[in-house]
């Protein structure tokens, strides 16, 4: 599965993309967020204020509770700030 | 009609070209926003900002954001440009038009497409003060000026 990290997110993380096999157990976004934590470091750092972590699969916005296929391309980013005044 | 470009736009042209488009439609109003790069005051002044978005799905939420707003509205036409890059205080960041037999509905989804496009649309941005590098947080008014469309 292809995951991509936006704005603030990519920084803590540190990198723009990369490809992850969808960890044994994990079948929805919550469950990958947590085995995300469990890498330490950057990763742990980008999902400690779920407040401001938003979901994409496939493109689309999601919920935590939205399920996981090995084959999805998963976006994590902060809420969108977009457009003008 | 969705564009998501570097380039800045000219309001004008686009504004000429819907009324070519939509030349014959019996469409009586256009309405148009444009958000500007605003400089701000004192300790939130900004020397510029910088503009990221996903792409792919930017064009794709753009797309479904003008597919609501004519189910909701008899429109015959819609055009979102939005940039992305590095912009200073002044320069545009955002054009909707909008075009419909009568001014309530090209205004009403002018203001509707400016709403959910701050809300839903991936883009970010981060700005530049005194130095400093930060990324914008959302506001809670913008979600509740998308909200009021639910």
């Amino acid at each position: 599965m292809k995951v991509l990290y936006f704005a603030w997110m990519r920084e803590r993380v540190g990198i723009a993309e990369e490809d992850v096999e969808l960890p044994a157990g994990v079948t929805d976004v919550a469950g990958l967020i947590e085995w995300m934590k469990t890498r330490g470091g950057g990763f742990e750092n980008a999902f400690t204020e779920m407040a401001v972590v938003r979901t994409a699969v496939n493109q689309v916005h999601v919920e935590l509770s939205h399920p996981l296929d090995g084959g999805d391309e998963v976006a994590f980013f902060p809420p969108v700030t977009g457009g003008g005044a | 009609m969705i564009r998501v470009q570097q380039e800045d736009f000219d309001t004008g042209a686009e504004i000429n070209a819907m009324r070519a488009r939509i030349a014959g439609a019996d469409a009586g109003g256009l309405c148009s926003f444009i958000g500007v790069v605003r400089e701000g005051e004192g300790a939130d002044q900004i020397a510029a900002m910088t503009l990221v978005h996903y792409p792919g799905m930017t064009e794709k939420e753009l797309a479904g954001i003008e597919a609501e707003a004519r189910q909701r509205w008899p429109l015959a036409d819609v055009m979102i440009i939005h940039r992305t890059g590095r912009l200073i205080p002044g320069d545009q960041i955002v054009l909707v038009l909008t075009a419909s037999a009568h001014r309530k509905a090209a205004i009403e989804a002018c203001e509707f497409l400016i709403d959910w496009l701050k809300t839903k649309a991936p883009f970010w941005k981060s700005e530049e003060s005194a130095g400093d590098t930060r990324w914008v947080a959302a506001r809670a008014s913008d979600d509740e000026a998308a909200a009021k469309w639910d």
